[in-house]
């Protein structure tokens, strides 16, 4: 670890202390037991990064939670938007120098593409090799509705979330 | 807003549709009703490929291409479709783009449309999609409604029969929301509109209400839109007797109706609509079908650019 950070610093970094990163991505606060799902979604495996998971971190708001750390890679907004329906408590920091550079919140993006499966056994997209593509509608605050753009079906949340599970 | 140039579009969904959109067809489909062109699209070729039959869409669209002077290359049974050797729609439908000018289709499976219109520069018109969309009769649907009343603003619409799984009632509802209509479904409780029609004509504003029985609205409605209950959508059979007698359209229903109403119906029929209906001035059901043959010439004129 470099000399010139402060200990102070190093305090503000203690979660990820156990795996502290020159340069990447921690995503924090995912919901415990999700890490994994999450790893598998957003394909960190295949970049040939080195990917941590830490599992059941104590949370300051009480419960358990889970972090991830990529080394080597940045993820964008867009990118963590697309799990935001896995992981919408997740914060995502970028890692320049040691230091946090930049933090954001995954938010619910305006089309989800690939993730999510349609729960409709007679669209097209579960009959062929098709990229799937839904559009998040909220139904209340941080409730949404997902309707598909092949068959237009719109589904709530819960089933469109088993579906990712029986993936 | 003007509508946007039709050429090239493909027409899957009448959510895909503006207002002004919407208008554009329905000023071409009087046109050519009024005045035939049947040298507009010689030289040019539509594929009617009928995954699935559906002989009135399918005539309608091959009849209307005909009319207009062009012609027709297709199928119309799903045995001799690639699909039976394991070729993917995506696929198929490439290949035809090239030999066509535009596609008609009508497919079992729901987004098969949206999906073939990827697939292929060339526009498609969706003549049905599973139980999802069916433009083309929403098209024709508005259509009708405005060669008979004069006009599509303000109208009082009742709809009646089996408004839960009907596609075509959903599309209509939803279509009149650009115009102002005030809706009143008539219907058994348990084959009332969906409550996402309805949140939906909420939330733009569109005055309707329940009803469960013809006599409650029918003096006061411009446009009656039957359509047929079927039993297998009952899980008793008993409720099934009890609902289909009810809404049943007889001769005595329209003693005291405005003069100006017109009785629509999909078609086709089974007994919800009494023959004895059909020689009276308001019934509109056979030419409503016809109308389909003007709203389809519209559009392949439109998305062919013959039109503009
Ligand atoms: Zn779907």
């Amino acid at each position: 670890m470099k000399k010139d950070i402060k200990i102070e610093e190093m305090k503000k970094l203690r979660p990820f202390r156990v795996f502290a990163i020159e340069r990447g991505t921690v995503i924090d606060h995912i919901p415990a037991g999700k890490a994994l799902t999450l790893v598998k979604v957003l394909k960190l495996p295949a970049h040939n990064k080195i990917v941590t998971l830490g599992l059941n971190f104590k949370s300051k708001k009480g419960g358990q939670k889970d972090i991830v750390k990529v080394e080597g890679k940045e993820l964008s907004q867009e990118e963590v938007n697309q799990v935001a329906i896995l992981v919408p408590t997740a914060t995502i920091n970028i890692i320049r120098n040691y230091k946090v550079a930049d933090k954001f919140k995954a938010k619910m993006p305006k089309m989800i593409e690939k993730l999510l499966v349609c729960p409709n056994p007679n669209c097209i997209t579960r009959q062929e090799e098709v990229i799937t593509k839904f559009y998040p509608a909220a139904k209340k605050k941080d409730e949404y509705d997902f309707r598909c753009h092949y068959c237009e079906r719109n589904f709530p949340e819960e089933e469109i979330i088993a579906e990712i599970n029986n993936k | 807003m003007p509508a946007k140039s039709f050429r090239d579009r493909d027409v899957i969904s009448v959510k895909d549709l503006t207002k002004a959109d919407i208008q554009k067809i329905l000023q071409v489909a009087q046109q050519l009703k009024k005045k035939p062109r049947p040298e507009l699209l010689k030289n040019k070729v539509m594929a009617s490929l009928f995954f699935e039959p559906s002989t009135r869409t399918r005539l309608s669209f091959e009849t209307a291409m005909e009319r207009l002077g062009g012609r027709v290359v297709g199928f119309a049974e799903a045995g001799v479709s690639s699909s039976s050797k394991g070729e993917s729609l995506y696929d198929a439908m490439k290949i035809v783009g090239q030999y066509v000018d535009v596609i008609a289709m009508r497919h079992p499976v729901e987004g098969s449309a949206r999906r073939a219109a990827e697939s292929t520069d060339k526009p498609v018109l969706n003549g049905g999609d599973g139980a999802n969309q069916h433009p083309t009769q929403t098209l024709l649907d508005l259509f009708s409604i405005y060669e008979t009343q004069k006009k599509l603003n303000g109208l009082e619409v009742a709809m009646v029969g089996d408004l839960k799984y009907g596609r075509t009632v959903h599309s209509l509802a939803s279509a009149l929301t650009h115009f102002g209509a005030r809706l009143h479904f008539v219907a058994p409780e348990m084959l009332q509109m969906p409550s996402y029609i309805l949140e939906e004509l909420k939330a733009k504003k569109i005055k309707y209400s329940l009803h469960e029985e013809i006599d409650e609205v029918i003096n006061k409605v411009d446009i009656l839109y039957m359509t047929r209950i079927q039993k297998e959508r009952f899980t008793d059979p008993l409720d099934y007797e009890r609902a289909k007698d009810v809404y049943v359209l007889t001769k005595d229903h329209l003693a005291k109706v405005k003069k100006n109403l017109r009785v629509m119906h999909p078609l086709p029929r089974v007994n919800e609509i009494a023959t004895e209906v059909d020689a009276t001035p308001h019934a509109y059901y056979f030419e409503q079908a016809e109308n389909g043959l003007y709203a389809r010439q519209a559009l392949l004129a439109l998305v062919l650019g013959k039109i503009k």
